[in-house]
């Protein structure tokens, strides 16, 4: 009896978005009498960090702080229009309608501060720390708390910006099935180290080596981190997660946490990642998604990896002792 | 079945409230006290994001019946931060580590490593594995979380050589 050690890759494309009746996100970006800027997104996060992009993304755009942003998703009835957060397509449908809403607003913000500083606002630029001032002359400019309580209280004007991002919807060409569903492809490829035990049946991943291509990382730290969390969801769906183990028969599923079998703090992979940065031309700042994709080249790397271990090849998931064992009783002419 | 008043000294403060019988402590800090960091997940205790610190040690509050527990000492996520402008070393570790995702795991999480780094200011990784051991995690990999815990107790170690957490 013994441990059998195994290696296994997979590698995986994954579209940013997807073919929809058209596929729009739209944002709005108005200026406070303070100066800060609220984007209003119907976009929800849910943990993935979209607040944190969409504040990056207009900043960047705006040339102010990424302090005097907010982010306010309170309200689907009330917000501007999004799809939705899925397909892995936030970060690049919504991170364009917030870039266009941005450059709106910051055509408004410079004329403001050329009306404040009597010249043209051809001649401003922003320095990205919170002031508009003359291009060579740092010393004459406007603070934006100063600028935004003239544009409300004496120009009347509103430093605001419209934004919407519209993929038409894309047909299939009845002769060649030619069809353009999504605005990019995110790639991904996933080397697993697994050991298998011969007795048990038993699968224990013992490393995960992940390179990513992903347009542009807006955030590594949150991409490097969204990889991580992915690989392990991709190890849970590849060993241990169903709700119906023995489908069609619907018996023996759980019905809590107790019962639904996922790896725990105990159970973690050696974990190595890479992020590759190739920006795509439609992408925010060249960014493409890395949404749903993380967890997905774990799982046939992992299954490779069994078959590479101890030549059993399992085609259904969670790869579970008993399958393996069935597997290996196969191979070894031992009876199930 | 009639309503009793139970007293609970919650974050440092005395609470005095009115419960149902059955009431669970997780339902009195969120419903009768209005502190709803403690998360509500699956009130079966195989989750953990409903965690709290129950006379100094960790327990699943959805599983505990407030009524016997009266005059205990309670506390929540909300009692944890140093300050008004100052967060735990805990919880700036899970910030700076990004030990934190969706967030719904957060609140049981700091409160589990919290009752660990105040009985064992030094621990190994294992001991913050078996610590958490009860607290589920569906986004992070749990890798983030470990590290932040010990970068936490390194810090808190750092601070405070004499002093537990």
């Amino acid at each position: 009896m013994a441990r059998l050690r195994g290696r296994g890759m997979a590698s995986v494309n994954y579209p940013t978005g997807m073919n929809l009746g058209g596929d729009p996100s739209q944002a709005l970006i108005h200026a406070t009498t303070t100066g800060s800027f609220v984007i209003s997104l119907s976009s929800v996060d849910l943990g993935q960090g979209l607040k944190t992009i969409m504040a990056q993304i207009a900043a960047e755009t705006l040339g102010v702080p990424y302090g005097n942003v907010m982010v306010d998703t309170a309200d689907t009835d009330t917000g501007p229009h999004c799809m939705g957060t899925f397909a892995s397509r936030a970060t690049h449908r919504v991170g364009n309608a917030v870039i266009m809403a941005a450059k709106e607003a910051r055509e408004v913000m410079m004329q403001v501060a050329a009306d404040e500083l009597e010249v043209d606002p051809d001649d401003l630029t922003s320095d990205g720390e919170g002031r508009i001032h003359v291009v060579g002359s740092p010393e004459k400019g406007i603070g934006l708390v100063e600028l935004a309580l003239a544009a409300h209280f004496k120009h009347g004007r509103t430093i605001s910006g419209r934004g919407i991002y519209m993929k038409p919807k894309s047909d299939v060409d009845p002769e060649t099935g030619r069809m353009d569903p999504d605005s990019a492809q995110a790639h991904a490829c996933t080397v697993a180290e697994v050991e298998v035990d011969d007795e048990t049946g038993e699968v224990f991943v013992l490393k995960l080596t992940n390179v990513y291509e992903i347009g542009r990382a807006m955030n590594p730290a949150m991409a490097h981190q969204q990889i991580v969390g992915g690989a392990w969801m991709g190890i849970s769906h590849a060993l241990y997660e169903t709700t119906e183990p023995y489908y069609p028969d619907r018996s023996h599923g759980p019905t809590d946490f107790a019962g639904y079998l996922m790896p725990g703090p105990g159970d973690l992979a050696e974990m190595r990642s890479a992020i590759i940065e190739r920006p795509a031309k439609n992408g925010p700042y060249g960014a493409k998604g890395i949404g749903e994709m993380t967890a997905n080249s774990p799982i046939p790397a992992i299954a490779n990896a069994i078959f590479d271990a101890c030549g059993v090849r399992v085609d259904e998931m969670p790869i579970t002792p008993e399958r393996v064992l069935r597997g290996l009783d196969a191979l070894r002419g031992t009876p199930a | 079945m009639r309503p009793s008043i139970v007293s609970l000294e919650v974050n440092g403060s005395h609470r005095d409230f009115l419960v149902q019988p059955g009431t669970t402590l997780l339902a009195a800090l969120r419903e009768a006290l209005g502190l709803t960091a403690t998360r509500k997940g699956c009130e079966t205790g195989s989750c953990g994001a409903c965690t709290v610190i129950l006379d100094g040690e960790p327990v699943m509050s959805c599983l505990c019946l407030v009524e016997p527990l009266d005059g205990a000492r309670v506390e929540t996520l909300e009692g944890v931060a140093t300050g008004p402008d100052e967060l735990h070393p805990l919880q700036q570790a899970f910030i700076d580590g990004f030990a934190t995702q969706c967030g719904f795991c957060t609140a049981g999480m700091i409160m589990a490593a919290k009752a660990l780094l105040a009985r064992n200011p030094s621990p190994c990784r294992e001991d913050v594995i078996v610590a958490i051991s009860g607290n589920v995690c569906r986004c992070t990999g749990y890798a983030a979380i470990i590290d932040a815990i010990l970068e936490a107790a390194a810090d808190l170690r750092a601070a405070r050589p004499s002093r537990a957490a």
